[in-house]
Formats: structure tokens, sequence, C-alpha cells
């Protein structure tokens, strides 16, 4: 058990920290640390692209896609130095934490070089296809159907809470190929081109005011008999094993806003007198103590992924993280006190932390809401009885 | 960096957690618990036939000359068993005089507290005289203190050894919630002290050391409350159904699962930071003292009520864990103290 890294590492780290800090001084200086995923679209695909013409783009893939084959170490190392300079939130996100892990599992090679190039390239952005107006939650209630016709998958239904859909090129859908089936069953999981007539995005407003979720309507959308990835009904497969890919080394990065978000709390506090209440000073420890244990625990899941059986604090991490964002939303929203309430111009828009206490409101609902959570840690963790299905 | 255990310390672990399972038994701790709150023979036992009581100690001096890490594994066994052994001062004695002692002193002491030949105890001298290599005055709530052969008196950079046995020292037994843990209260009238060479070094080893082993101690407690708990929920049935399948009672134990995975990267983060020097060792120990207390006092809490009124009686052991989870609480500051260290270090005293 060791926390420190070895001299080739911290080698590494200078390499990387030194070219991200001179292109965020630099070229890509007016998107340093851009807080809103949709700001400023057209210069950070820009970014993505720059990042991949320096093979920064997916450390972590094989060097014949793109990748570096990096270590693990190095894969934390480039996620701490990529929130050290200050780089925006990756737009490509979905595609190379989610889709490009998963078709590299599971795709043909024929698959993998159509799609891998323009992850890795940066010019084929990625949005999630899961939840549907009755498949949230319940995510095996998927109502999307896939037929075959002359050739292609034809694709109806509606997806829901696709984020950045209405930037993206490429989609995943989740979708029931076989008619009559029920559950997770009969599932298959599909790689869609947005840009067709049959898909169509309608963003929804949200509590803040903004709209980085959408609705997206398949009417007849179309995509080729050989993109999809796994064969017909295995699409829960692979849809279970890309949210495995959700714990990876991404969640570091996610955890680099979390500190720029206690950070502001922080100096909100020191600013305002409120750093020397009592009760404040506990919260902002509690605050600390949770955020410096969400790196731990990922650390430690990483270091265990070579190991065996189900690994307590993978199993844990969404619900940690995402009940410590909640709790630092309203110790924000306490510490800024009435300032909080008002907005800073005439529009109703959010500055970070209002705007943090207000999204974090979702983060215990997406991906698994906390109820969900709980119901997966004690019948796959702990081995508790399952919950009977209703037949409604 | 490699946070997971190598398969030394995977080894070190399940020999200790197989030791404990096997003896310290709830009819053994609970003799110990009428007794002065020590299974003798379990200490010895691990002293002798494992050799864990040096397990950080100097090789030179009888010890394995292994950290905090393999402290903390044998720490959280232990904890895991509410075993009655006198662990904390044993770990903080050792610590005092491996960091801050002189080469005799270290010759002195060492090879007997690797050997188990001695328990000892701790006391941070609030009201204190230190006159002519002697010390004065009253020192409340001492863990183990009634068995102790040795103590270790300490300020925030002093730190001295008094032998118990020997004259000027008064000890009243307390009845005390924890048996396993008792505490008691030594009176010093001009005990002879022997001053540890380097104060400083002796009080922030004795510390680490004991905030490590109360954490680790915790973590094994929360852990084995969680799972005793779960094997009850699969075996007790009413309305017809395991009471385990209910979900206001799953998501009280994924909760307690939550944290306790928190609690364990605690621990061990602050064990590595002592180990390797770190920077960040005062805001880790804080923060594994008061994390690990905190999630081991909910737990046992959840354990007796989700056992219902068994969980309630003197016969079954959840009061064992809930008592130790309350000492640990209290144990080396509760957990404001701890949080407002925390506080301090990353924004400065309250003004």
């Amino acid at each position: 058990m060791k926390l420190g890294f070895s001299l080739e590492d911290e080698a590494f780290r200078a390499e990387c920290a030194s070219w991200l800090q001179e292109q965020m001084s630099g070229p890509f200086a007016d998107i340093k640390g851009i807080p809103n995923l949709c700001d400023a679209i057209p210069r950070r695909k820009e970014w993505e692209q720059q990042l991949a013409a320096h093979r920064w783009s997916c450390i972590g893939w094989p060097g014949e896609w793109g990748g570096r084959d990096a270590t693990i170490n190095q894969q934390v190392i480039f996620a701490e130095e990529y929130a050290r300079a200050g780089a925006p939130n990756r737009i490509n996100h979905i595609g190379v934490e989610l889709a490009g892990p998963t078709i590299l599992a599971f795709g043909t090679e024929e698959q993998k070089a159509r799609y891998l190039p323009g992850i890795a390239g940066g010019t084929s952005i990625w949005c999630q296809g899961y939840s549907e107006p009755n498949a949230g939650s319940d995510l095996g209630n998927v109502k999307t159907r896939a037929r075959i016709e002359d050739g292609e998958w034809v694709v109806n239904g509606q997806k829901v809470w696709t984020s950045l859909a209405h930037y993206s090129d490429m989609i995943f859908v989740v979708a029931r190929s076989e008619e009559g089936s029920k559950g997770p069953k009969g599932l298959s999981f599909l790689l869609m081109d947005m840009d067709q007539p049959g898909i169509e995005v309608r963003p929804i407003e949200q509590i803040n005011g903004e709209a980085e979720f959408n609705e997206t309507f398949l009417t007849d959308a179309r995509c080729p008999a050989d993109s999809m990835l796994g064969k017909p009904g295995e699409g829960w497969k692979v849809a279970m094993a890309l949210l495995g890919f959700e714990r990876g080394v991404s969640t570091l990065g996610q955890q680099m806003q979390f500190r720029n978000e206690l950070d502001g709390v922080i100096d909100a506090a020191r600013a305002n007198g409120k750093a020397s209440d009592p009760v404040i000073r506990q919260r902002i420890a509690q605050a600390e103590i949770g955020l410096r244990l969400m790196r731990y625990g990922a650390l430690r899941m990483l270091s265990n992924v070579a190991a065996a059986g189900i690994d307590g604090a993978a199993l844990t991490y969404k619900i940690q993280w995402a009940t410590w964002r909640r709790d630092l939303g309203e110790l924000a929203m306490d510490v800024l006190g009435q300032a909080g309430e008002v907005a800073q111009g005439d529009e109703y828009r959010w500055s970070m932390l209002p705007n943090m206490y207000l999204f974090s409101r979702s983060d215990t609902i997406y991906g698994g809401t906390n109820q969900i959570q709980r119901n997966l840690i004690a019948e796959r963790g702990l081995g508790l009885p399952r919950e009977p299905r209703g037949d409604l | 960096m490699e946070f997971a255990f190598t398969d030394e310390q995977g080894m070190i672990a399940d020999t200790v957690r197989a030791f404990f399972v096997e003896n310290a038994t709830s009819e053994r701790t609970r003799a110990a618990m009428a007794a002065d709150g020590i299974d003798r023979d379990l200490w010895t036992a691990f002293a002798t036939e494992l050799g864990l009581a040096g397990i950080a100690l100097p090789e030179e001096h009888g010890g394995a000359g292994l950290g905090m890490v393999e402290l903390a594994l044998t720490a959280e066994a232990a904890g895991a068993q509410v075993a009655a052994l006198p662990l904390l001062g044993h770990a903080m004695m050792g610590q005092a005089i491996a960091r801050g002692g002189s080469a005799e002193q270290h010759a002195q002491w060492l090879p007997r507290l690797a050997a188990g030949e001695l328990i000892s105890t701790v006391a941070r001298a609030s009201s204190i005289t230190a006159r002519d290599g002697a010390l004065s005055g009253a020192l409340p709530y001492l863990p183990h203190g009634a068995a102790a052969d040795l103590l270790l008196v300490h300020t925030d950079d002093r730190a001295w050894i008094v032998d118990l046995k020997a004259g000027g020292v008064a000890v009243t037994p307390h009845v005390t919630m924890d048996q396993t843990r008792p505490l008691a209260t030594v009176t010093l009238d001009n005990a002879p002290a022997e001053a540890l060479a380097n104060g400083a070094e002796a009080v922030a080893g004795a510390l680490a050391a004991g905030w490590i082993v109360l954490a680790a101690e915790a973590l094994g407690g929360a852990q084995a409350a969680l799972d005793r708990t779960v094997d009850y929920s699969k075996e007790r049935v009413q309305f017809g159904r395991p009471i385990g399948s209910f979900q206001a009672y799953k998501h009280r134990l994924a909760d307690m699962l939550v944290d306790i995975e928190q609690a364990r990267s605690a621990v061990y983060w602050a064990a590595c930071t002592v180990d390797e020097g770190s920077d960040e060792a005062k805001l880790a120990l804080h923060a594994a003292k008061s994390f690990c207390a905190d999630t081991y006092h909910m737990c046992a809490g959840n354990m007796i009520q989700l056992h219902g009124g068994i969980g309630f009686t003197w016969e079954h052991d959840a009061h064992l864990f809930f008592k130790r989870a309350r000492s640990i609480l209290t144990l080396l500051g509760d957990s404001q103290w701890h949080r407002e260290q925390i506080a301090t270090l990353i924004m400065g005293e309250a003004a």
C-alpha cells in the first residue's frame, strides 16, 4: 500500500503538466476554467481536437486507436494535472469515457475502425440514450423499438435526459429488438448518427433555468444493420458494462470540479465572516473530509480493478458523491445567505454556487437515484433478498 | 501509487482476523469485562505466538519493523471482535519511545514492549507539575489505567514515562460503560518520571498511533456490526419474509456500507501518510479519527435498532459494539474537536 508516485510517474506528470499549462495560458486561455457544460461549445470542440493532435485525448486507450496505453497511475496523474491547469470539462466525456471503452470491449474490428478514430480525434461527440419517460430507475422497462427493414435498423421511441444531445454527432441507444419481450431481455445496443431526419432533439428547461438535458424523439430513425454492439438481445449486458466504465478515472476529474466548488464556499465564508461561525466551520471541515475520502475511495477502486468480486468502494461511490454535493449545495446557500438567492443580472441565471445548489438536486436522481443505489448496494453488495417485482 | 494491500499485508490481515475470530470470543471477552478489561491469555498469545505487539516497532529492538498500515490492520481485526486488549496505550507508548526516545530509552523499553511484557496507558497532562524528575497531579480517565504497568504522560511537546508500580502513584479504578476498556484515575505525588529525549516527536508519534488505532478499531467494529446485522436480517422472518427484504431495513444497511467504505479509505489514507511522511498526515489523522468514530457509533446504534428487542439485551453482543463505539468517540479528542482542527488547517483560526 503506497500513496506516493514513482520517479518515472513524476516525469510523466511534468510532461503533461507543462503541456496543459502551456495550452491554458496560451491558445486556449479563453476557455480556462469555464464551469458551465453548455458554454463555448465550438471552442471546446477545438480543444478536443487539440488534445487529440497531441495524443492526450484518450490516454488510457491502446496506442493503435489513438491512446497511449497509459497505466492507471498515469491516468490518475493526467486527471490531476488536467484539473490543476484549469482545463475545461471534456465536452466529449461520454464518447471518451463511456462509448469508447464499450466499443473497445464489445465492438468488432470493423466497428472499432468506424467509430474510435472520431472519438479519439475529437471530431465525433457522443450522447447517451438510456432513460425514457417510463424507464428511468427501471431501465429494463425500455419501450423504444428497433426492427430490421431493408438491411437497416429502424428505431422508434422517445429518450429523455440525454445530456448534450443538441451538440452531439452520435448517440448510443438501448432499444427493444424482440417484439413482446419484457425487462432486460430482448434489448439491443445501437450506435446511431444524430444528423438524420428521424431524430429530433428538444431541450428540457431545468429548475436552474438552463437546459443541459434534452428529450430525443426517434421516428423511423435509421442506422446500418452492423451498427449494433454485441448481438441482438445482448443490449442489457452491454449497457451494464458501460455503466461500470463510469466509475473509472473520470471520477477524479469530476472531483476536481467539486474541489473548485468547495473552495468557492470557503472563499465566500471568508469574505462574509461566516468562516468564524463554529457550526459553519464544522460543516466545511466535514465537506473537506468527504471530498478527501472520495479521492481515496477512487484510488482504492482504481488500485483494485484487477481484484475479483464486488468492490464495495465502487458500489457505494455514486450515492457518496451525489449526497456530498447536495450537502455542499445546502452549505453554500447557508454561507451565502440572501446574497445567494438573488441573481447577478436581469436574467434567471446563477453563478457557480447557487447554480450548484440547484443542479445538485439532479445528482441524487440521474444515473440511478439514491434510493435505487441503496437497493443495489443492499442486494448486490450485501446479498439481501431482491425486492419482489410488481406486475403492473 | 498502489492503494491496495500488498500480498504481505493481505496475509497479515488474514492471520489477525482468523486469530481474533477464533480467540476473542464473546465468552472470553465477557470474562475479561468482569475482571480488569484485559484478556491476559489473548494478550500473551497476541504478543508471543503472533509477535504482533511489536508490529510497528524497530526490528533491532525485537519488533517487526512494519508501519502504521500494519498496525491499523491488527487494530481493525481486534476491533471487529471488540477484543479486550490494551492496544491503544501500548501502541501510543511504543511509538512515543520509538520516535522520541534516546538510544538508551530504546534499548531499555522497546524490547519489553515488543514482547508484550508491559501494559501501558496514556494521559494528556492538563494540570500537572514537573519538578526534579518527578510528576505530581491527578490524571483522570486513563484507558486500562488500573491494569497498566507503565504510563505515558504528555503535553503538546513534552513526554514522560512513569512506572506505575513504583512509589508516588495512587490508582482509582472506575466502573466504566465500556468494560473492555475500563478507565481509572491515576494520582501522582512526586512520582519518578523519565522524560523522553525528543518530546515533540514522542507526542507526534503517540498521537498518530493512537488516532490510527482508534480509527481502525472503529472501522473493524462498524464492519462487524454491519456483517452481523446482515446475517440476522436474512434469518429473521416477519410478515412471511426475511426482514432484510424490506426496503426500510435494506436502506439503513446500505447507508452503513456507504460510510464504512469511506471509513476504510480514511484509516489507510491516514496510515499511509504517516508511513510516507506526507504533509497531508495531520489532516488525514483528524479526518480518520472523527469520520471512523462517527461511522462506528452510527453502525452500532443501527445494529441494536435493526435487531429489535434482542439487540437491547445484555445477552446479545450488540451492546459491546455500541459501548466501544461510544468510548472511541470520546477518546483522544471528540469529533467536533477534530473537525475544528481541520477547519483551522484549511481556513486558519476563527476570528
